[in-house]
């Protein structure tokens, strides 16, 4: 890894907190993952993906970078990754799930902030995120309360931090508001960029986009099979490293990953014994390195199949229609695409249970546990209205709601092993 | 056959051991700072055929004995069923967890809430408010419930809770006034938990801080429900957890594996 130092140091990361942050990372990873049983040969890419996540990949970015083409980078699935590639950007995810540095994040934002806002902080302030330094573009989007101040603190710490504002209801005028704002940042791309978009690079852009939410449909399909195929945290890692990978390599690595789980699921063959219990995750993102609630659930005897979550189906479920021969057509069609996105800012926000319920059937699950990470304000006001409409469908469920620290574990075990019990009671 | 269930608790481990239906034995002692240790001083000589595990130190003795465990929440359920039949609502507030709990028609657990994190509104809480205050827990709770008013205690954050304590007495408030300010601070926080749950119907009251009076009667008074308390309330968790045990020990197969004490299945 030492032949990226000197890449690391032209991107001005800190390097000796950044040995300790890769250190950590590394053997977490070996606990968490590696030593799982049972685990698919497909995930291997997903292994090698995530040893070079500081590394190879962004060498590539770097390459990409001198070749002349943008990077962007992004905190939300708002921001149309399909508009990016239009224009032969890169798009990374910069969402972080670690309690990196909270000490700086808490020198400019008050403690009692949603870990993960923290942690993009941490990151930015520690100077351990070469995805930060590497981007041209920053994109905030205003959707949480906690997010949209934080950019304003933001703003000033990175080279061009370009915010999207975006509707609250889902209505004529907020679909309006979308609009303008996608095609604003359409603007701001090609200038960025200097490439112009058109219907040919925008339908391109689609295709490449939808082949990866097709892969990742593909792999949440296979998870309805008893026994699963595949362990919830191989499956979340997939879904993280969607974000960052590069787009055609991930769609080719995640199918590959599919044949394997194809064939596992003709033979029978699973991760965990068959009868395993079942559960759905419900809630707020998980970003890397965050596995912490995974972790507990998939070691105390319970199985995840399925996450609706941004980094997971809310994030993935919709594809954007291709159909159309001009760029308006095309933007029509990945604003209604991105309007049905049932983030909890939105208000109301009633397909969400009906998305939770629906995905519940599908994965043939026996309980749904609602993640909410502190402090964040949308996901936990819903989780009561989420939980009673479920409980109401009989459908049991278990709100949690935590941050990045390692203090509350022994809890969540306790109430997570109770719920499993519950739910094997019936 | 003899069934053990032992619960490790964050302040007390507590072993009870089933024959027959009746409770033939019961024992405690303080966890200290060795868990296992406490554990294993507690079990020695105790002549059990299936020992289960519960409470938050569950899984040290587990890898220790290589017995099943079960959380304490289905213990508490499973335990409250056996000692009180028709309640539904459990309230248990223990050392440093608080927990609602409430059963089906047939008495199994449906429903379950846990205290945050933080130590707020447990007995550990307690045990620092009282000190706080120069107390010992047995005077704490009988001042308590000698105060005709009390002294509103805002913050529920232990650390906050015991400058807002200090800093009252330093202003000259009566010692048993916010004595019962606190006892009154940690009452509204388990009866909010509780009724996220189960908003009626009896309540069946355990855990080491159902022996503090004044919780008790204060519990009672704001609920405007029945309470009721058993003769121990420390013992529900390894109760619930001795009878998990006799009934895994009906499932013969089961015995085999768990046995080995002397090899043979006599259950
Ligand atoms: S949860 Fe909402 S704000 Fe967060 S990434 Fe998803 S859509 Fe964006
Ligand atoms: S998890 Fe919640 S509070 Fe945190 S950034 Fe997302 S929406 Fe905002």
């Amino acid at each position: 890894m030492s032949n990226y130092r000197q890449m690391w140091l032209d991107l001005g990361l800190d390097l000796e907190a950044h040995d300790a942050l890769l250190s950590i990372l590394g053997s977490a990873y070996q606990d968490i993952f590696l030593s799982q049983k049972n685990r698919p040969e497909g995930m291997k890419y997903f292994d090698f993906v995530m040893s070079e996540v500081h590394g190879l990949r962004i060498k590539e970015l770097m390459d990409a970078k001198a070749a002349g083409r943008i990077v962007v980078g992004s905190y939300c699935v708002f921001v149309p990754e399909e508009l990016i590639l239009a224009v032969d950007g890169v798009s990374v995810g910069l969402c972080a799930g670690a309690e990196f540095n909270f000490e700086g994040a808490e020198e400019v934002l008050p403690r009692n902030l949603c870990p993960l806002i923290k942690s993009a902080f941490g990151f930015k302030r520690g100077l351990v995120c070469p995805y930060v330094e590497a981007s041209d573009i920053i994109v905030g989007e205003n959707t949480c309360d906690g997010k949209k101040k934080a950019y304003e603190v933001l703003s000033p710490m990175v080279k061009d931090l370009y915010i999207i504002d975006l509707p609250q209801m889902k209505s004529d005028i907020g679909k309006m508001l979308l609009k303008g704002e996608y095609l604003k940042f359409m603007a701001k791309l090609e200038d960025a960029s200097a490439r112009k978009i058109t219907a040919e690079t925008l339908k391109k852009g689609i295709e490449i986009t939808n082949g990866k939410r097709k892969a990742v449909k593909r792999l949440a399909d296979l998870r309805k099979a008893d026994p699963a195929p595949i362990s919830g945290l191989d499956a979340l890692l997939v879904n993280q490293v969607f974000f960052y990978d590069d787009p055609l390599r991930f769609t080719a690595s995640v199918n590959a990953l599919c044949d394997e789980l194809e064939e596992r699921v003709k033979k029978g063959e699973g991760v965990f014994p068959k009868g395993t219990t079942r559960v759905l995750m419900s809630g707020c993102p998980m970003a890397v390195p965050n596995w912490k609630v995974p972790l507990i659930i998939e070691t105390s005897g319970a199985v995840i199949v399925g996450e609706e979550s941004c980094v997971g189906e809310r994030g993935t479920q919709w594809l954007t229609d291709v159909k159309g021969d001009t760029v308006a057509e095309l933007l029509d069609n990945i604003i209604d695409r991105y309007f049905q996105i049932d983030c909890a800012v939105f208000t109301p926000n009633p397909s969400r249970v009906d998305h939770v319920k629906d995905m519940f059937d599908r994965y043939n699950a026996q309980g749904v546990i609602h993640y909410s990470l502190q402090f964040c304000h949308p996901y936990i006001v819903e989780s009561g209205p989420v939980e009673a409409a479920l409980e109401k469908a009989s459908i049991p469920t278990l709100r949690l709601e935590t941050d990045y620290s390692q203090e509350d574990a022994g809890q969540l075990k306790t109430r997570i092993e109770a719920f499993r019990e519950r739910i094997e009671g019936k | 056959m003899r069934a053990a269930g032992i619960d490790i608790g964050s302040r007390t481990v507590k072993l009870v051991v089933v024959e027959g239906g009746a409770t033939v034995l019961t024992r405690k002692a303080l966890t200290s700072h060795d868990p296992l240790d406490a554990a294993r001083t507690l079990i020695s000589g105790v002549e059990y055929d299936v020992i289960v595990a519960t409470g938050y130190g569950r899984h040290l003795i587990k890898e220790h004995l290589g017995c099943p465990v079960i959380s304490e929440i289905k213990a508490f359920a499973l335990g409250t069923k056996a000692i009180h039949p028709s309640c539904r609502v459990i309230l248990d507030i223990g050392g440093q967890d608080t927990k609602a709990i409430s059963l089906n028609d047939a008495g199994e657990m449906s429903k379950f809430e846990m205290n945050d994190k933080c130590a707020a509104g447990t007995g550990r809480f307690l045990e620092i408010m009282a000190n706080a205050l120069s107390y010992t827990l047995e005077e704490f709770s009988k001042a308590a419930l000698t105060a005709e008013s009390f002294e509103k205690i805002n913050s529920m954050c232990t650390v906050f809770a015991e400058s807002e304590v200090i800093s009252l007495t330093a202003q000259g408030a009566k010692r048993h006034e916010v004595a019962l300010g606190i006892h009154k601070a940690i009452v509204s926080r388990s009866i909010a938990l509780l009724k996220r749950i189960a908003p009626s119907g009896e309540v069946f009251f355990a855990g080491g801080v159902a022996l503090n009076k004044c919780v008790r009667t204060l519990i009672a008074e704001e609920l405007s429900r029945p309470v009721v308390v058993p003769p121990d309330p420390q013992i529900v968790g390894a109760y619930g957890a001795a009878l998990h045990g006799a009934a895994l020990a009906g499932e013969k197969s089961y015995m085999r594996i768990v046995r080995g004490r002397d090899g043979e299945n006599n259950v």
